[in-house]
């Protein structure tokens, strides 16, 4: 990837974070650490992988994406916003009531959103559902997913990965934001996934680790990704939970709670000092 | 006179599993990602060897729990009320209800009071789909004092039952009773009249009184009764309370299907029929707000449980 679009994306990315912790501040509510963890990875998507086009949400042949993990649309509607779906001022009204974002996605109110989620382990079923579509009427769209590490814990997980390389889905690309930590502590503590990879691949899957805020990678891993044929993809990314704000940065307590007042101005401060250093660059 | 406690009653549920647990080895306490909030927390760190964290998979934990109650174990299996008893309703319904295992199902977290985190975490449905099980005893009830003698009930009680929590702090309404008296199945006058019944449950206790209050002062009589125990429905009081002021409204914070309006609806069609107005979730999902904003806009509250009794009266 040229240095230009590297600093694009990595600048848009800081703004999604902002967005994200004004969201969570203005609702009093939500989830900021797998928000954040997230972030560059749907700012790739968003602006440099997926087929979509902010004026038209609903164009047919338009690349899809389910965020099986529901609880971090808060980053997610921060991309959204930036790559034009809706004004950036909606964030502000997150969770309120009469609200255009909901706590958990909604596909009927926000434009941009494929699918609704926010019980874990369904958005994966629902992606594979849309990349079964996609095969039986010869579309080329591609569908994207993500999933926490906690949320591998859920049973549907797998029968959705069963059924995607039963049904050969190489349209199907799943993303797991694998940064280590759910609510009750460390995934791995909670119900140990090792070796995931190999669990992927059992069940039928092209595997790839990267490292889920570093965007080589990333447009290394989805082309590769793209290439695939014959059978579903996985690319597990390692990631920080709370990345870009210090004291949110792997602290479990952070998962669903919101900042205070001089805890939201701390984070702007630093992701504000963040974005000007970029812009520097 | 008791000391008035505002506390959820996820909390005093969480305490009370800790006294329980005091003199009751066979008490476990299952949870999936979410112990700190359905407070089966409290539990893990006093007794970490009978606690067990299932992490995300109220499926497979729901089943566990059975096996765990065919050896003689006592299990409370806990998430919020969406995810233990409709993510994992049929395991509930063949792994525990069919062979009535000796499963506590609890639900925290349950109706719109859940608030922010929007429709898909406010679970309206809960007491319909545990009522429909066969030999499930479903109970919410509607303070700290309720809690903690529902809680010790259903650990005497050998069978399956489905305990309802919420996630709202809510001032106590039975400190002032020292008659207070918990039976499972048994329903609880708290406010005596003679013009018309508010049959509440759950949170919708204390904004029933709240009303009742309030009509006094107008002249207007509502006898007030708490149904904590959902199933089996104390069918007496609500036959007597049907003969004697001939009108009734119910009150809860869940779907007007199935839930306690359609139970009080079974009863009175059977025994005593008689006019039922139905306040609750009019056949519809909820969506993100602050709690409170929600529970006025959905009509679950004092004013709404008010404005209803009069407009039935004519008055
Ligand atoms: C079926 C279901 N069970 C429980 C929850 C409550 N819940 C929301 S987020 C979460 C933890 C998720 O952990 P993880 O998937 O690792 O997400 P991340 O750390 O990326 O935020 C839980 C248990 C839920 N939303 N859905």
């Amino acid at each position: 990837m040229n240095a230009e679009e590297k600093k694009r994306l990595a600048i848009t990315a800081c703004k999604v974070r902002i967005g994200t912790i004004i969201g969570v501040y203005n609702a009093k509510s939500g989830h900021p650490g797998g928000s954040l963890s997230a972030a560059d990875l749907f700012t790739y998507l968003y602006f440099h992988e997926m087929q979509i086009d902010p004026k038209n949400p609903q164009m047919p042949d338009r690349d899809r994406f389910v965020l099986s993990k529901g609880h971090g649309c808060p980053a997610l509607y921060a991309t959204l916003a930036e790559r034009g779906f809706f004004p950036r001022e909606e964030l502000e009204n997150l969770r309120h009531i009469g609200a255009l974002l909901q706590g958990h996605p909604d596909m009927k109110l926000t434009p941009g959103i494929d699918m609704s989620s926010g019980s874990l382990g369904q958005g994966v079923s629902a992606a594979c559902g849309i990349a079964l579509a996609g095969k039986m009427d010869h579309k080329a769209y591609r569908v994207y997913t993500m999933l926490g590490d906690g949320e591998l814990e859920e049973g549907q997980v797998w029968e959705a990965a069963m059924f995607a390389s039963h049904h050969n889905l190489d349209n199907l690309c799943a993303i797991v934001d694998y940064n280590g930590l759910q609510i009750d502590g460390k995934v791995e503590e909670v119900a140990g996934l090792s070796p995931l990879d190999q669990k992927f691949e059992a069940f039928g899957f092209d595997v790839q680790w990267i490292d889920g805020h570093d965007f080589d990678a990333m447009e290394q891993a989805f082309a590769h990704a793209r290439s695939v044929k014959g059978k579903p993809s996985c690319i597990i990314a390692k990631t920080t939970k709370g990345k870009g704000v210090s004291y949110m940065e792997n602290a479990v307590g952070w998962h669903g709670k919101a900042p205070n007042t001089a805890e939201y101005e701390q984070a702007l401060t630093e992701l504000k000092a963040a974005l000007a250093k970029l812009e520097a660059e | 006179m008791a000391e008035i406690v505002k506390k959820a009653t996820r909390e005093s549920f969480g305490l009370a599993l800790v006294e329980e647990g005091k003199t009751n080895p066979n008490i476990v306490a299952l949870d999936s990602d979410l112990a700190e909030s359905t407070k089966t927390g409290f539990f893990k760190d006093a007794y970490p060897d009978r606690f067990f964290e299932c992490g995300i998979a109220e499926a497979n934990m729901m089943s566990v729990a059975a096996g765990l109650a065919a050896c003689g174990k006592i299990p409370f299996a806990a998430s919020f009320a969406m995810f233990s008893t409709g993510r994992a309703f049929e395991q509930v319904r063949n792994s525990i209800g069919y062979p009535h295992l000796n499963v506590k199902v609890v639900g925290s977290h349950a109706g719109i009071s859940v608030g922010e985190d929007g429709a898909t975490h406010q679970c309206i449905e809960d007491i319909a789909l545990m009522r429909a099980i066969p030999g499930m005893v479903v109970l919410n009830p509607a303070d700290h004092y309720e809690m903690t003698a529902a809680v010790h009930a259903i650990v005497a009680y050998d069978g399956p039952c489905y305990l309802r929590l919420g996630r709202l702090a809510v001032e106590s309404i039975y400190h002032e009773r020292d008659d207070y008296h918990f039976e499972l199945g048994k329903g609880i006058t708290v406010r005596d009249g003679n013009d018309i019944t508010v049959v509440a449950t759950g949170l919708l206790v204390q904004e029933a009184a709240k009303a009742a209050d309030a009509l006094k002062s107008e002249g207007i009589s509502v006898r007030v009764i708490d149904i904590h125990t959902i199933k089996p429905i104390d069918r007496e009081i609500l036959v007597r309370a049907a003969k004697e002021t001939g009108l009734l409204i119910t009150a809860e914070e869940h779907s007007i299907i199935g839930g306690l309006g359609e139970a009080v609806c079974s009863v009175l069609c059977e025994e005593y029929p008689t006019k039922v107005i139905r306040i609750g979730i009019q056949d519809v999902f909820g969506h993100s707000g602050p709690a409170f904003d929600l529970l006025k806009e959905f009509g679950l509250s004092a004013e709404n449980i008010a404005r209803t009794v009069k407009q039935a009266l004519n008055r």
